[in-house]
């Protein structure tokens, strides 16, 4: 894997990436290339972005040896990359710090960005704030109404938050609709993707500036291993959650050439992989053009995109990064699924035996890891990215567990995805 | 020749310009679509474009994406577009008919009836072009090969923003027609600004030598008028489907037609 060089000049990753948009955006997308061919190794702009994510995000986030997890385990030793501890809560700010700077340098004083659970929209929001950047944030109506701590914090950093009616009410149409306000205001605006999707250069783009996850994995792990007398310079495994996947391409990608290392991207199995009820793309999906590029997506047999369904907004899109669907085909990296239930069970585990609230989305990851390590002897290692703290999730957990608590969705008369029995939790 | 080279043809010996509606498949009702094109021809128009549904229509405004909901929502997919267009082809001949819409629906077509099943059926259908709005020049080769070969068009937009670098770029794969979308934005937006057309149209004359539609924006005689002054077809679509989206089905076509002789007299006058 020492040869993986992806994606061709082009953008396509195999048979998946490429730039499939109308023609209205054909020139902003070859603005975008040419700035960010221009930047990306530009020593000036590299150190500015070192610069922000270490004074202002607080980088190198540290890893963390979940003792007791492993311990109760039995097996392999757990590990947590902790970007939950990043400035806005998630390993979000990463990629739109780099975003907005080109938007700086391409003299584009308006954003735009869509958003699932809200984190990449409070990142773009706070950047904004910080950049002295409009910001106009895109969010489907329901998601605007589960979670509405982060769409508050939005509002707070000065950014106007747009509530999309139209389709499934989610994350991909929050994404079409702020393709279409690029559209007609292509000459001032620059639009943050917040995923490793969407037309080339943005798969590569979001991904290279999330590989400064995994870069600063592969220098902590071989100290971290050998203080803990675990074999190997690196973990056996590198787990991360995939919704449309950049927190587990910014873990993955340092790590492909590292083969011995496996790396497992964890899908949303919602109410069960074979429920219909799920976010799981790149199991239950097919390859199709979706958002400007090919990829896995769940669609029925007329090619309409269906409607996904996860505990968890982040993870509730119904395609993928094109990338991972290129990592599952040459087989360097795994999918698999975790359900709502399992989710949540892992959620309240980490909280209760590590004290770190984790996102929902993480604990999909966690939730595997707690699997996996069971298979495993404890002189192995496993690494999970934790992409997010959980402080956005807990109206939602309270109301799943039917816990009283003043801004869970049901005190606004909204149903929590994720059931509509609340989960019964052991306490 | 193809239908929609001689259409233009004959056009432009008459000294006349295209006139070219569009309307979603299935809207605003299902069994609607064949007296509705014949509708269209009986008032004035040349070409007609036939949008297919898609639940993600990224470069549509509202009015369109609302339509294409409503087609979706009562069972219109691409084997039933299709259907229409044979059903058209029972009286009609002559009119070419292009499809309009997004790239998965017709991928997907490919991978439930086989490699090329959309191209051979389309063609079988009597479709003569096909506008795709996701597909760019660059990543459809082989889709635009098997077209050629099958005698059908393969028509592309140009935008405001489009270089002229674009512009020889799509000259060079697009065929039948091209279609100039007149403003930033998507479908059924904003005020057309004539001038600006006026401007591009040269522009664009420079790298395309097939006839140049215009649309987006196109809601009356006024604005057709003017259009036609510089283009070759103007082409109307979101004005079409607010104008049938509320009516019971006995009037959609009566309405449709008065509409669309309004816009012809204009164009002719």
């Amino acid at each position: 894997m020492n040869s993986y060089q992806q994606p061709d000049p082009s953008g396509h990753f195999g048979p998946y990436g490429g730039s499939f948009v109308s023609e209205t955006l054909t020139h902003a997308i070859q603005e975008l290339r040419e700035a960010y061919a221009r930047y990306q190794n530009d020593p000036e702009f590299l150190a500015e972005f070192h610069y922000e994510l270490k004074h202002f995000v607080g980088r190198p986030s540290p890893i963390y040896h979940a003792a007791r997890t492993s311990f109760e385990m039995g097996g392999a030793q757990i590990y947590l990359k902790r970007e939950d501890l990043n400035h806005t809560g998630a390993h979000k700010i990463n990629n739109v710090i780099g975003q907005a700077m080109l938007a700086k340098r391409m003299g584009k004083p308006r954003v735009i960005a869509e958003t699932g659970a809200g984190q990449h929209g409070v990142a773009t929001a706070t950047i904004c704030a910080r950049y002295g950047l409009e910001c106009v944030v895109y969010m489907g109506a329901e998601d605007v109404k589960r979670q509405s701590p982060n769409v508050y914090r939005m509002k707070l950093l000065g950014a106007t938050v747009v509530p999309v009616e139209s389709g499934s009410k989610t994350l991909k149409d929050a994404l079409n609709d702020a393709m279409r306000d690029w559209v007609a205001n292509v000459d001032n605006t620059f639009y943050i993707i917040g995923t490793v999707a969407g037309p080339h250069p943005y798969p590569m783009m979001v991904r290279d500036f999330q590989s400064v996850i995994g870069k600063e994995c592969i220098e902590q792990m071989p100290a971290m291993l050998a203080e803990q007398k675990v074999l190997g310079q690196q973990p056996d495994a590198v787990i991360a959650c995939v919704g449309g996947g950049s927190n587990a391409m910014g873990i993955f990608h340092p790590y492909i050439p590292f083969e011995k290392t496996r790396l497992i991207g964890v899908e949303a199995a919602g109410e069960g992989l074979e429920s219909g009820r799920h976010s799981a793309s790149l199991q239950k999906g097919s390859a199709g053009v979706l958002h400007g590029n090919r990829t896995f997506i769940l669609q029925d047999d007329n090619g309409q995109i269906t409607e996904t369904h996860s505990i968890s907004a982040g993870l509730d899109y119904p395609g993928v990064g094109p990338e991972h669907a290129w990592l599952q085909e040459i087989g360097r990296a795994e999918y698999v699924g975790i359900t709502d239930k399992e989710a949540l069970e892992a959620f309240h585990y980490l909280c209760r035996t590590e004290g770190i609230i984790p996102a929902l989305e993480s604990s999909h990851a966690v939730a595997y890891a707690m699997k996996l390590a069971k298979t495993m002897r404890p002189d192995q290692s496993i690494l999970v990215n934790l992409s997010g703290r959980g402080d956005k999730d807990i109206g939602t957990v309270a109301d799943l567990s039917g816990a009283d608590f003043y801004c869970r969705p049901s005190c606004q008369g909204q149903s929590v995805k994720g059931g509509e029995q609340p989960i019964k939790v052991v306490k | 020749m193809s239908r929609i080279a001689s259409t233009f043809s004959a056009l432009q010996a008459q000294g006349r310009k295209a006139l070219i509606p569009y309307v979603t498949a299935g809207f605003p009702f299902a069994d609607i679509t064949p007296a509705l094109m014949h509708g269209m021809v009986e008032a004035g128009a040349d070409v007609i474009e036939l949008g297919v549904p898609f639940s993600d229509p990224m470069a549509d405004g509202p009015v369109i994406q609302k339509a294409g909901e409503k087609a979706l929502s009562l069972g219109i997919g691409m084997v039933q577009v299709l259907d229409h267009v044979r059903e058209f082809r029972k009286r009609n001949n002559t009119t070419p008919v292009v499809l309009m819409g997004y790239a998965n629906p017709v991928e997907r077509y490919d991978q439930k009836h086989g490699e090329g099943a959309f191209v051979r059926d389309s063609a079988a259908a009597g479709v003569d072009g096909v506008l795709i709005v996701d597909y760019p020049p660059e990543e459809c080769e082989a889709f635009a090969a098997s077209l050629r070969a099958h005698g059908m068009d393969l028509i592309f937009l140009l935008a405001p923003t489009s270089t002229d670098e674009r512009m020889a770029e799509v000259a060079r794969v697009a065929s039948g027609y091209v279609y100039y979308v007149s403003l930033k934005g998507v479908t059924g937006s904003g005020a057309l600004d004539t001038a600006a057309v006026e401007q591009m149209l040269p522009r664009i004359r420079q790298h395309v030598t097939i006839p140049v539609g215009v649309g987006f924006g196109i809601r009356d005689a006024a604005t057709a008028q003017a259009i036609g002054k510089v283009a070759d077809a103007v082409v109307i679509g979101s004005r079409i489907i607010q104008l049938i989206e509320d009516q019971e089905h006995a009037k959609v076509v009566p309405l449709t037609i008065d509409f669309l002789r309004g816009i012809r007299k204009a164009l002719d006058a």
